[in-house]
């Protein structure tokens, strides 16, 4: 009998903690299974973030490190500078890169670190329990702007890969959603891609996932995953922003 | 063969880092220790090691932490505001148990404060800046030799306790020049570092963390924590003394103070007033055992900083009640100068004081 499907190597038998119908969980996997095709579980670290995926190193076989909220691409440069070598990626949400991180993400990109930055964007702060975060949309309801994200009192979603696409540093960036068969093939490549990218030692690459959030979003996830092709993609559209 | 020069404190830091196998500098312009940055841009390429200007304080202690994580030997500097942005990463070092070595050469505070000397980040730094139970190793240097010879010593202990070091200067060490000895001549242990994340090959994937949700599994890794900080206490206390033998007033001063206070003693000692200094080069641990002692002898003591009373609380501690602890400082850059020390140490031995009070001079 032929095994068409396998839990990858670079994954742990442990269950993810995610809630159903997260992408988090098909992010994880994907991520694990460049790993598996690039051969490279020995030689590589991955660094988690404060939020839902704070786990991630518990679902990994890799090495990692568990970073503080929003400082994954510091440590990243500092891992990276020790070690060239390594294959270094990071993996944030829109809170942990958009927001307290900002400051790090920018001037890894304008460095040109050569590492690998997984960005899952789902408007909300999931683990905390659905706050505003930089990238939730306007007239998006939140538990800290209730009555909807007014730009007036709050400001408006923080668009990154347009962000960073204007710095000279990065080498590629993509956004994608995994919302459809489509949609999952692409984050896979472009998951994959940013790895290459790194092991060519082209230099900084980021992928902006955008990703559903059901339960902080109070929705099916079938829902939520209509609700990012609808609401999210308009305002951050999909696409390759950087391609050296 | 040994060097001798002449140079800036903020060099010989550099130097002791490079003496010390530091692999890695992560860094920030702040005034004024800005010649280690400026010194390690060019010290560390030359010496096979990484230089990183960060965009921060709060992202050059984490990539210390990321360096750390490779089983690398790496360093920051900064100066006391700076030293605060820091505080979140020396807690994830403290609590992810790893090495790494700071420099804070204090300026005067709080707030953005000034450039001039200082000393008021010592609860900061021996009390524990940032969240949790920690202690950071610290160590004191008093003059520019001691600050080469400490680092290769700072990064030892760090890698030896597997925790954060400290040399806590202030401007005046910062920026005076002395004449230092290069002697290289250092014999600390290689040590293993099979927790590093270095890729998981033939062996199970190692994890850099301070998460810990299990009350249990947290609370293990704070006694463990604090049986690494007791083992501290009874092995590296280190500290100098001057003429304390018969000293019925021992001073404690550490770092530029230390040295102002050795020439107030050799005043006091022309007076005939029995005087000694008890210089802390390790702040934490604190020379506890040496002053109980002293006090228990009988010894009344005088502690003078360049702050409004920080180290004072901890020479109480020591003392506990046995004799009288008073304190002189000056703070907010000022420096007290020897006569000010000289007529608190006559007042202590019930004679009359030589210059105007010093609250009435600042008045004036």
């Amino acid at each position: 009998m032929q095994k068409v499907f396998e839990r990858p190597k670079s994954l742990t038998d442990l269950d993810f903690s995610y809630c159903p119908g997260c992408a988090h969980s098909i992010v994880h996997r994907m991520i694990a299974e460049t790993i598996d095709e690039l051969e490279i579980v020995g030689d590589t670290v991955g660094i988690c973030p404060v939020g839902c995926a704070v786990f991630m190193y518990d679902y990994m076989t890799c090495d990692m490190i568990e970073a503080a909220h929003g400082r994954a691409p510091a440590v990243a440069t500092g891992l990276k500078r020790m070690l060239p070598d390594m294959i270094v990626w990071t993996y944030q949400g829109d809170g942990d890169l958009a927001s307290i991180g900002a400051a790090e993400i920018i001037h890894a990109a304008a460095r040109g670190e050569n590492i690998s930055v997984i960005f899952i964007n789902n408007a909300t702060y999931g683990m905390t329990g659905g706050q505003m975060a930089p990238t939730t949309l306007l007239g998006q309801r939140s538990t800290t702007c209730p009555t909807g994200r007014d730009a007036v009192v709050n400001g408006y979603p923080i668009r990154v890969c347009e962000m960073l696409a204007t710095l000279d540093g990065p080498s590629y960036i993509e956004r994608v959603a995994p919302t459809s068969a489509a949609g999952l093939v692409k984050t896979k490549k472009a998951i994959k891609r940013s790895f290459e990218n790194q092991i060519a030692g082209r230099g900084f690459a980021l992928v902006e996932i955008l990703c559903n959030c059901p339960t902080q979003w109070k929705m099916t996830p079938i829902e939520s995953l209509k609700w990012v092709d609808e609401n999210m993609v308009p305002i951050f559209p999909l696409g390759v922003f950087v391609d050296k | 063969m040994a060097a001798r020069k002449l140079m800036k404190g903020n060099e010989a830091i550099c130097h002791g880092a490079v003496a010390g196998g530091c692999d890695a500098f992560f860094g920030y312009p702040i005034t004024p220790q800005n010649e280690i940055p400026e010194k390690m841009s060019v010290l560390m390429p030359a010496n096979g090691g990484i230089f990183v200007q960060a965009e921060s304080e709060v992202s050059a202690i984490n990539m210390v932490y990321g360096a750390a994580s490779a089983g690398k030997r790496a360093m920051t500097s900064s100066s006391s505001p700076g030293i605060s942005l820091k505080q979140e990463g020396i807690s994830y070092i403290a609590a992810s148990e790893l090495p790494c070595v700071m420099v804070n050469v204090q300026r005067g505070g709080p707030g953005l404060g000034n450039t001039q000397p200082g000393q008021a980040d010592y609860f900061q730094t021996i009390k524990g800046g940032g969240h949790g139970d920690y202690k950071v190793l610290t160590l004191a240097p008093w003059s520019v030799q001691e600050c080469y010879e400490f680092m290769p010593l700072a990064f030892d202990l760090a890698d030896k306790y597997l925790n954060p070091a400290a040399i806590l200067m202030d401007a005046i060490l910062g920026q005076m020049m002395e004449a230092v000895d290069l002697h290289g001549d250092f014999h600390y242990p290689k040590y293993d570092k099979p927790w590093a994340v270095t890729g998981a090959k033939g062996r199970e994937h190692n994890i850099i963390n301070s998460l810990w949700i299990d009350v249990n599994v947290m609370e293990a890794l704070n006694e463990r924590l604090q049986a690494k900080y007791r083992a501290a206490q009874r092995d590296e206390i280190r500290c100098a003394e001057y003429l304390t033998e018969d000293a019925e007033l021992v001073l404690v001063a550490y770092g530029s103070p230390a040295r102002i206070c050795r020439t107030v003693i050799d005043l006091a000692r022309e007076d005939g007033l029995k005087a000694g200094l008890l210089r802390p080069i390790t702040l934490y641990p604190f020379p506890v055992p040496r002053i109980a002692e002293l006090a228990r002898n009988g010894a009344r003591f005088l502690t003078v900083e360049m702050s409004c009373g920080q180290m004072v609380e901890d020479v109480k501690l020591a003392v506990n009640g046995a004799t009288d602890v008073s304190f002189y400082g000056r703070s907010g850059g000022a420096v007290p100068t020897p006569v000010e020390i000289l007529d608190k140490v006559r007042e202590s031995f019930g004679k009359p004081q030589l210059c105007v009070a010093s609250k009435d001079r600042r008045s004036a």
